[in-house]
């Protein structure tokens, strides 16, 4: 392991994170949800969708950023360098893993230790581990 | 504050909330995937900075989750809803592991997905389409076990 030092960037990232934190904080403290985005999205797709407003309005805010901040700035770069057949099934293990195992980074990573629920450790631990494994198995083995 | 208020009044704050969640992420560098790989390839030259940006996320919303947790309603006066499940089971077992794979693969999870969809990103479209897939493959899944 190397530390790549020139694309690090400590103090951007603690404060983007401070800023999703902020995020979180809002909708529990305001709205009394937790903010998990795979959940929010799930239900919202259901036929039997109920707490539409405040799912939809949620979700309309994280689309929406990207606009706001192209009012005052530029968007910083975004490389995906992967395949679309790759991208797919990517996709589709993301949307099957998190509607399984009721939450992504956002509702497990973030939300749920900040409650300190057993859960969403194990959860975290988890998936952090299984992205471990599939990057070092698609760059370092098959070298994609 | 009366119910009436807080009906109006809480889609707002969860616009808010969206928001600012995207506006963090991209500030934090994390809608961009290629910055994400580099946070998992820690075998290569590894970027640390996700790690921050939980770090930097948990020193805020500990707190929110101490005060909720005591106040058991919002500064609205609604109930807050907090999930009082702990099982460790199979499903949540496995789904971690399916969803931790796919995030290797591409560096991109629900969030990030979502802002690339608003920044008008072709792959990220195609990555969020995907991800409605995987749902309906959990519906087709649980129809057929009969649960």
């Amino acid at each position: 392991m190397s530390i790549d030092l020139i694309h690090f960037t400590p103090y951007q990232a603690l404060t983007g994170g401070a800023i999703i934190g902020l995020a979180v904080s809002v909708l529990i403290l305001f709205q009394g949800k937790i903010a998990g985005i795979s959940g929010i999205l799930y239900h919202l797709l259901q036929p039997s969708a109920v707490n539409l407003r405040w799912r939809a309005a949620f979700l309309l805010g994280l689309l929406l950023s990207p606009f706001i901040w192209r009012l005052f700035a530029a968007l910083p770069i975004i490389e995906v360098n992967t395949n679309t057949t790759l991208l797919i099934l990517s996709g589709a293990l993301v949307g099957l893993g998190t509607v399984l195992g009721n939450g992504c980074t956002s509702g497990h990573g973030i939300c749920g230790i900040a409650r300190f629920s057993k859960r969403s450790i194990v959860a975290t631990c988890l998936f952090m581990v299984s992205g471990f494994l599939t990057v070092y198995i698609v760059r370092h083995i098959v070298g994609v | 504050m009366s119910s009436k208020h807080s009906a109006i009044l809480a889609p707002l704050f969860s616009l808010l909330s969206g928001l600012l969640f995207g506006v963090g992420l991209i500030y934090a560098g994390m809608s961009n995937p290629a910055k994400v790989l580099a946070f998992l390839d820690i075998a290569g030259n590894w970027d640390p900075s996700l790690a921050f940006v939980m770090a930097g996320a948990l020193a805020v919303s500990v707190a929110a989750f101490y005060l909720a947790k005591k106040r058991r309603e919002t500064f609205l006066n609604t109930p807050i809803d907090l999930p009082s499940t702990s099982v460790i089971d199979r499903r949540l077992v496995i789904g971690s592991i399916i969803f931790g794979v796919g995030w290797g693969i591409a560096g991109i999870c629900p969030g990030p997905a979502l802002v690339l969809v608003g920044a008008g990103n072709d792959k990220g479209f195609v990555f969020f389409i995907a991800m409605l897939i995987g749902f309906a493959m959990f519906e087709l899944i649980s129809k057929r076990k009969g649960d």
